[in-house]
């Protein structure tokens, strides 16, 4: 077992335990926290897989901007009455059952065929080579993707304002 | 070095733990907040496999930035809706906000 592997399984236990707190949690702002170290962990896996870009983007964005966006509406829809109340609606078995047949049979899946690929070149730097793609081939989902957040911004305001 | 069954293995807890969120929570945020669990497994896919398999563009890695972009976008709008249901019906329990005849 080399460091890399301890480090995977030591990140991987983390944020699946932090996901497991997101999802079954009783207490909201407890699952939104716990929400917040499911995504350092993911980002912590990112740096593992050579996407340091984009382990620093996932930082900015999610835990600093969507996390925050989440407490904001939690604390604007929250009652205080609703301490004891259940979590989990009447669904529990059916869905119990769906998310562990989806489990495994994606398991299945990622066990076929490319098991075997285990030593990969070393990718150059990310940050640069993203910028340049951004910019040349991806150009085009690059400026529809400004538009989309454009829009989104424009019907959240609209969406959320008091009349 | 680690082989990609784990990521990809990792990715599958991690995306059916979100499926099994939003199909079983009563609050309509932490719905919203088991969609992003789903959208980041989907993301670590994309990279493991931008690591693992030979790519000229780095199309994985552009993909969950794309990703990103738009749970982000996804993440306003959503939780202006929800707003806008806590003001109408004074919750956000989905299975409390009925308003069909039967």
């Amino acid at each position: 077992m080399t460091l890399k592997l301890g480090i995977f399984y030591l990140l991987a236990a983390f944020t699946v335990w932090a996901a497991a707190v997101v999802v079954l949690g009783k207490n909201i702002v407890r699952a939104a926290v716990a929400l917040i170290f499911t995504f350092c962990g993911v980002a912590a896996l990112y740096v593992l897989l050579d996407a340091e870009f984009l382990a620093a983007v996932q930082v900015l964005i999610y835990v600093g901007g969507i996390t925050i966006l989440l407490l904001f509406a939690i604390m604007l829809t929250s009652r205080i009455s609703s301490a004891t109340a259940r979590v989990i609606n009447d669904q529990v078995v059916l869905s119990a059952v769906a998310a562990a047949g989806l489990l495994v049979g994606l398991i299945y899946a990622a066990t076929q065929g490319i098991a075997a690929l285990s030593g990969p070149p070393r990718l150059p730097e990310t940050t640069r080579f993203l910028g340049r793609a951004l910019l040349t081939t991806y150009a085009l989902p690059f400026e529809v993707v400004s538009i989309l957040l454009l829009a989104a911004m424009v019907g959240a305001i609209v969406l959320a304002r008091k009349e | 070095m680690i082989p990609l069954n784990h990521y990809l293995i990792l990715g599958a807890v991690l995306f059916s733990l979100g499926v099994f969120g939003a199909l079983t929570r009563r609050n309509a945020i932490a719905i919203l907040m088991s969609i992003e669990l789903m959208l980041n497994a989907v993301s670590l896919n994309f990279i493991a496999f931008a690591r693992y398999l030979p790519q000229t563009l780095l199309q994985g890695q552009v993909f969950a930035i794309f990703i990103i972009t738009i749970a982000a976008a996804e993440a306003a709008v959503g939780l202006a809706i929800v707003l806008g249901l806590y003001r109408n019906f004074k919750t956000v329990n989905v299975d409390e906000i009925n308003l069909m005849k039967w």
